[in-house]
């Protein structure tokens, strides 16, 4: 990591995530700037966090496919002290509702923290990383430009 | 040894002190810390038979069992899930002794977690590796949720959303343990106790949850339990402390810390709730049967949601429990007389279940008055005491 990164305007600074063998699916998709979940390529029962074996019917057939990428902001908070590593300000972190029925962790974004209300819909975006990487990270709905 | 039930029992406990910079190895604080515990039970440190310890623990159980002379070391095993399984290592020793299988059972957890590395920093650097019972560093780092208090914030908020709460509701659990960690001269904040008004006016570490004075410390320091069998312990230098019953609950889809993704309501606490109905089931207990409590602390909501998992108040009602002092000494329910994680050390939950020792025996700093029952709960395991 590169401490002076933090003063580059330009450059991201968002740390990359550490990518599983069993999440990579997700993490390449958000590199495309696509938001994919996780379901049963059987019983078609979503489930996360990911992994090999569905928790239902125990079938290791997986299907990789796009989410709506809405949901609804379930909590969230600030982060002050320690300041978050890889942010300018602190970050407001959420963990929203997804449409399909699990609960992601995330950043909002587009919106002062006092505003923040619960069950505000909210809508996928994608923000950089360090490494060129992208990670999925919400604003509200609707607001987008 | 024959491997016929035997009802287990706490025999030694033995720490170091607590500070913020130890000045030795982490290896040798756990040394220590055994051999006290093993002072404090009249059992020579040879006769060790079990050890039991974290997952995080760096010290080797071979390289400290090499100190203390261990002459036949027959189970080793390390729990996964950090602080919130401290308990656990009470229940894991328990069922050795109960099947026969283990006559003392040294548990140690020793870390300079202050001076050496700092669980409450940004974990912005690690690896991810299997043991820890968490994704936070996969699912919650890239977002800058990347400390312990950032995770458990993230369940807590909602708990504060359901009932209203706001943080300086929680900061009244860091005034009570502030006052008895102020008369514990062992604790860290030994006669430094705080107001609510020193607790407002601290910095907020995570809006609009925890203020400074709602988190643990970072410490060093090393705390150790010897558990043997109760007819073996009732022949030993201290009064036995009986294990009435000890579990762990780990319900389906939760994780440790970053617990999000089970399919509860998150101002609940799955874990504990699942715990609590173990505990009592295994027991034939109930919560009015206790006199005393510890539960574990790293953050100050953590106690209230566990006041309610554990039915010492219905949910939601922990805000007026705790304000109505009855965490206090002559209160209903004294909870973390040491001062707990945030007055006395975080020494990972386990200076807390020598607390409970000390309590049942009647030689705590802050005593209870008449202590039959005791529990402890480190929110996914959980144990009750007895005086014998």
């Amino acid at each position: 990591m590169n401490p002076t990164a933090a003063n580059d305007g330009d450059k991201p600074i968002r740390l990359a995530p550490i990518v599983t063998p069993d999440a990579k699916f997700f993490w390449d998709a958000a590199d495309r700037s696509e938001f994919f979940g996780q379901k049963c390529g059987d019983c078609n029962r979503f489930r996360f966090p990911p992994r090999p074996m569905c928790p239902h019917c125990f079938s290791v057939k997986r299907e990789e496919v796009a989410l709506s990428g809405r949901g609804k902001i379930y909590t969230w908070i600030r982060p002050q002290h320690p300041p978050a590593y890889g942010f300018r300000e602190p970050p407001i972190v959420a963990v929203i509702e997804l449409e399909e029925g699990f609960r992601f962790v995330s950043n909002i974004e587009g919106i002062a923290f006092e505003q923040v209300t619960a069950g505000m819909p909210v809508e996928v975006m994608f923000a950089d990383t360090m490494g060129k990487h992208k990670v999925p990270v919400f604003r509200p709905l609707g607001r987008g430009a | 040894m024959s491997r016929t039930f035997q009802e287990a029992a706490i025999a030694g406990i033995g720490a170091t002190e607590f500070s913020k910079e130890s000045g030795r190895s982490e290896l040798q604080l756990a040394a220590e810390c055994a051999k006290a515990a093993c002072d404090d039970a009249g059992i020579a440190p040879c006769d060790i038979d079990g050890m039991i310890t974290f997952t995080l623990d760096n010290s080797d159980e071979i390289t400290l069992a090499r100190c203390l002379g261990v002459n036949d070391l027959a189970y080793t095993a390390r729990i996964p899930g950090g602080g919130a399984a401290a308990v656990a290592t009470i229940y894991q020793a328990m069922a050795l002794v109960n099947a026969g299988l283990c006559k003392n059972v040294l548990i140690w957890r020793a870390m300079n977690e202050r001076s050496q590395y700092r669980f409450g920093q940004n974990a912005s650097g690690g690896s991810y590796t299997a043991g820890n019972g968490t994704g936070s560093l996969l699912w919650c780092v890239p977002f800058g949720a990347m400390t312990p208090g950032t995770w458990e914030s993230l369940a807590a908020q909602r708990y504060m959303q359901v009932y209203g709460i706001r943080n300086e509701d929680f900061g009244r659990v860091s005034v009570v343990q502030r006052k008895y960690a102020a008369s514990n001269p062992k604790a860290w904040f030994y006669n430094k106790p705080i107001t609510l008004d020193d607790h407002q006016n601290a910095k907020w570490i995570v809006e609009p949850v925890l203020r400074l004075y709602d988190c643990c410390q970072e410490s060093d320091g090393g705390q150790a339990i010897l558990v043997t069998s109760l007819e073996r312990a009732r022949d030993l230098k201290q009064k036995p402390v009986h294990i009435v019953g000890a579990c762990q609950s780990i319900p389906y889809n939760v994780e440790v810390i970053s617990n999000y993704y089970h399919d509860a309501d998150l101002a609940l606490m799955p874990e504990a709730e699942g715990t609590a109905k173990r505990l009592y089931a295994q027991t034939g207990m109930k919560p009015e049967d206790m006199q005393v409590a510890m539960l574990y602390d790293a953050f100050t909501p953590q106690v209230f949601k566990q006041l309610e998992a554990f039915g010492f108040c219905k949910r939601g009602e922990a805000r007026d429990f705790v304000a109505d002092g009855n965490l206090e000494l002559n209160g209903k329910l004294p909870v973390n007389t040491h001062g707990g994680l945030i007055g006395e050390a975080y020494i990972h939950g386990m200076n807390s279940i020598a607390e409970m020792v000390r309590q049942v025996r009647g030689t705590a700093v802050n005593q209870v008055a008449k202590v039959d029952y005791a529990l402890c709960s480190s929110g996914m395991a959980g144990a009750i005491l007895a005086k014998v």
